[in-house]
């Protein structure tokens, strides 16, 4: 080989070392001009290493089914009173399945018809003659009933991803898994229990009448008047704490909800210095408030959030102006929260954790310095094993070690791949692995020379010989470092990157950039001995 | 310097038989610890479940915290003290979990604020897997490891032969077999960076395997009239001094990782150490060995003198 192509593999190299500082640079200081600063990244650390907490939801999609079903039976009782189709019951079963039993089973026909143009999203599930009379099971139909699952998953994506942003967190993810989960990561949250009931509270605000002219006592015992449901109301002492549960009986039917609202506010009482939160309706909703309030005065109007009764104020006069509040026993951060969830709206069906994940920030720093401590020291162990055992020649793959973490690091930046503790583990495993590359082609070189090779001829066969083995066992730890990735999730996943990004790079340096420095020596110095 | 001498010849597959013999006992009594156990300890994040670790400020007892979760129902969920003894830290694990918003977390703070001062400890870590989650990880994992398997036959029947591979996987399930069998009698859990453990020493182990392979190649093309078993000897002599300098090499910075990485990565590491110890040994007493069986067993076209 001649001097020029050193050249030419030295500058290569060069050109990688520059490109890798380049990227890694912004990670190990803050001083830098804003030209360079600005276009880099610094390393992206896990969840696990600056804390945060991991969040998998499940949306109950199939809820959404449901309250779809129970506004359709609505919509279709009043069709059929409208059309005077006489029936005995319409009332939604559990889960979204609508029974009806017609009063006469020569209305089936008209009844179809109906169904035929004014409901097309309903299908007849089955039905059966119970005493003369006929009892249709009526469903949404399937595709209808998948879009309405696709929907509401899309737009608690997009609710919780509103909540988040207006809570504040810095640099969040929020990904939909499959058909109805969501994945959220929050870096750096304080109190994740504070974060997971912001982002998972429902919050549908209704607004219903109180039922004053039926007994309370009677519906508590059993006999909830048709057309009216209990819900409950919580009032907590002032003075013990203790909390009391307040009984409501309310008319179910939903006057106005929070999709009325166009903001939400925390405001503080002049007189208590309680906390509230104010709501503003827009127009529309402003309109409605001012009917509705107008054509029940002096009567009690319940607001309801998630099923719970916050207060049931009595009307006093006609309210203009679009103008409500919300108060009942909030502490200050609690009312801001419920300002955001009502600002960024409801979600369309209620969520269940499935997994959740957090590592306080005290942790993460630990991790993160007894990380460097043992890459610290493994490397320094490894390299004084290797200098001991090969002399010269273990400086040489000294050098490459460096060099292949400073690779490591510098790609672990470029691609903005997230470092993690297993991951910061993997980088210990390839320092201990990548010295394996040398030990191969050295053992070699030392066969040959054993030979009676000349250094010249020793070096070029050992490298040769050595190639394709190591290349052969390296892309077996990379099939199993490639599947780990695929499967992994967050700090697995980045030990697999750092493993395969260790890999290549331990590659790169053990082979090319060490026959360059040997090639430099025997062919540029002409050394005779190789000190191996 | 040199461990190994050059020019070595020590007679590896005539130890064949007492390797084998090792390797079975040692499989066996893997297979009995799990049977006996029930099957591998799973960790929350396969069986479900929440834990969460709690640093105290102050010296306390495993028995106070137990007394104090009680009244909540979780007097009898594992609790034991993590890492080093005078960290006062402990883990708080129990198989419930609960998918509600205000969980079993925020309740398990809240009892202990009775028992102590609210400054006086701290929630670290809290990790609450539902059961479908578990079992998706579950199922997933044994996944991973089967298409890990595959994608190593494939490949290294593409660079070899068939009879290589099978004896490259008969190695690294022997490795993993034992690995997770050397857990189970340990009582340790199954979690989801052991499962990175466990594929990362089957790259390992195969990386060993295949730098043998390739030294039995080479001899194969260079001597065909001597038997394949003085090959495959030869062979695994050779690369003998490159074999045990590698483990020494990468002995050394998971041994670091090990007594320094840390509470939470310690049984990673562990499985890594265990792995890689019987890694370096199965790739020269099963994997080249077992080529040699299923010579035997079926030859391979080209005849050689036994």
């Amino acid at each position: 080989m001649s001097d020029k192509n050193i050249k030419l593999r030295g500058i290569a190299t060069l050109v990688i070392i520059a490109a890798a500082l380049f990227f890694l640079m912004p990670s190990l200081t803050e001083k830098l001009p804003s030209v360079w600063s600005d276009n880099t990244e610094k390393i992206h650390l896990g969840l696990d290493l600056q804390g945060g907490m991991h969040l998998v939801l499940e949306v109950e999609t199939g809820k959404a089914v449901e309250s779809s079903m129970e506004r359709i039976s609505n919509e279709l009782k009043n069709t059929l009173m409208e059309k005077r189709v006489r029936f005995k019951h319409l009332d939604r079963e559990s889960g979204a399945v609508t029974t009806l039993e017609l009063s006469d089973r020569e209305e089936r026909t008209r009844f179809e018809t109906i169904l035929k143009n004014d409901f097309p999203n309903l299908d007849i599930k089955s039905s059966e003659i119970i005493e003369g009379r006929e009892k249709i099971y009526l469903k949404i139909k399937d595709k209808q009933a998948a879009s309405i699952e696709k929907f509401a998953l899309e737009q608690s994506l997009e609710t919780i991803r509103n909540r988040v942003d207006e809570f504040g967190v810095s640099e969040p993810e929020i990904i939909p898994q499959g058909k109805d989960r969501i994945l959220i990561q929050l870096p750096g949250i304080k109190d994740p229990q504070r974060a997971i009931n912001l982002i998972g509270k429902t919050a549908l605000l209704e607004f219903k009448l109180v039922d004053e002219s039926h007994s309370l006592d009677d519906a508590l015992s059993g006999n909830v008047p048709s057309g009216d449901m209990l819900a409950y109301g919580y009032r907590v002492d002032p003075n013990t704490g203790r909390r009391t549960k307040i009984p409501y009986l309310l008319k179910k039917k939903t006057l106005l909800t929070g999709e009325a609202l166009e903001d939400a506010r925390v405001a503080i009482s002049d007189r208590f210095g309680e906390a509230y939160v104010s709501l503003k309706f827009d127009s529309q909703g402003a309109r409605d408030f001012d009917r509705i309030t107008a054509a029940n005065v002096k009567k009690r109007l319940a607001i309801v959030l998630d099923g719970i009764v916050h207060s049931a104020p009595v009307i006093q006069e006609r309210i203009s102006g679009g103008n409500a509040q919300i108060t009942g026993n909030f502490t200050t951060d609690e009312a801001h929260d419920l300002a955001i969830v009502l600002r960024a709206g409801a979600l369309p069906a209620p969520v269940r954790i499935l997994e959740q994940r957090t590592v306080g920030p005290s942790l993460g720093q630990d991790s993160i310095d007894k990380g460097i401590l043992s890459i610290i020291v493994g490397s320094i162990l490894v390299i004084l094993f290797m200098v001991m055992y090969y002399n010269m020649s273990g400086i040489i793959a000294d050098i490459a070690l460096f060099l292949n973490i400073l690779l490591i690091l510098g790609a672990l930046a470029a691609f903005r791949a997230t470092l993690t503790l297993p991951g910061i583990a993997g980088i210990v495993l390839t320092i201990g692995m990548a010295v394996d590359a040398n030990v191969l082609i050295f053992e070699r070189i030392r066969e040959e020379l054993r030979l009676g090779k000349s250094p010249r001829a020793a070096v070029a066969g050992g490298y040769s010989k050595a190639l394709l083995t190591i290349v052969d066992a390296n892309v077996t730890t990379l099939i199993a470092a490639l599947v780990l990735f695929q499967f992994g999730t967050g700090p697995v996943k980045g030990f697999a990157v750092t493993l395969s990004i260790g890999i290549v790079c331990s590659m790169f340096t053990a082979i090319f950039v060490t026959r360059i420095i040997y090639d430099y020596f025997i062919w540029g110095r002409n050394i005779q001995r190789v000190s191996i | 310097m040199e461990i190994i001498k050059p020019g070595i010849n020590i007679d590896l597959v005539g130890k064949m038989k007492i390797a084998f013999a090792a390797s079975l006992f040692a499989i066996i009594v893997s297979v009995a610890s799990l049977i006996f156990h029930g099957g591998p300890n799973l960790g929350i994040d396969f069986a479900g479940g929440t834990l969460v670790q709690i640093k105290f400020s102050q010296e306390t007892s495993a028995d106070k915290i137990r007394d104090a979760l009680q009244v909540i129902g979780l007097g009898n969920s594992i609790i034991q003290r993590f890492g080093y003894h005078d960290n006062n830290e402990f883990l708080i694990k129990t198989e419930k979990s609960s998918s509600a918003l205000k969980g079993l977390t925020s309740k398990i703070e809240e009892t202990l604020n009775a028992s102590y001062n609210k400054d006086e400890f701290e929630i670290r870590r809290v990790e609450v897997v539902g059961p479908k989650v578990g079992k998706d990880l579950r199922e997933k994992g044994m996944l991973a490891m089967l298409y890990a398997v595959i994608g190593i036959l494939i490949y290294v029947t593409w660079r070899f032969e068939l009879r290589y591979a099978v004896g490259a996987i008969i190695a690294l399930l022997h490795d993993v077999l034992i690995t997770v069998g050397v857990f189970s009698l340990m009582g340790k859990e199954f979690t989801l960076p052991i499962i990175a453990a466990l594929l990362t020493i089957i790259g390992y182990s195969l990386n060993d395997t295949i730098v043998v392979y390739d030294r039995i190649r080479e001899n194969i093309k260079g001597a065909r009239k001597k038997s394949l078993k003085d090959i495959v000897n030869s062979s695994i002599n050779q690369v003998l001094s490159r074999t045990v300098l590698t483990s020494a090499t990468t002995l050394l910075v998971v041994l670091a990782l090990f007594i320094l990485g840390g509470a939470v990565i310690h049984d990673f590491a562990f499985a890594l150490l265990v792995g890689i110890l019987i890694g370096t040994y199965s790739s020269v007493f099963i994997a080249s060995p077992t080529v040699l069986v299923w010579e035997s067993v079926s030859p391979s076209k080209e005849k050689r003198k036994k």
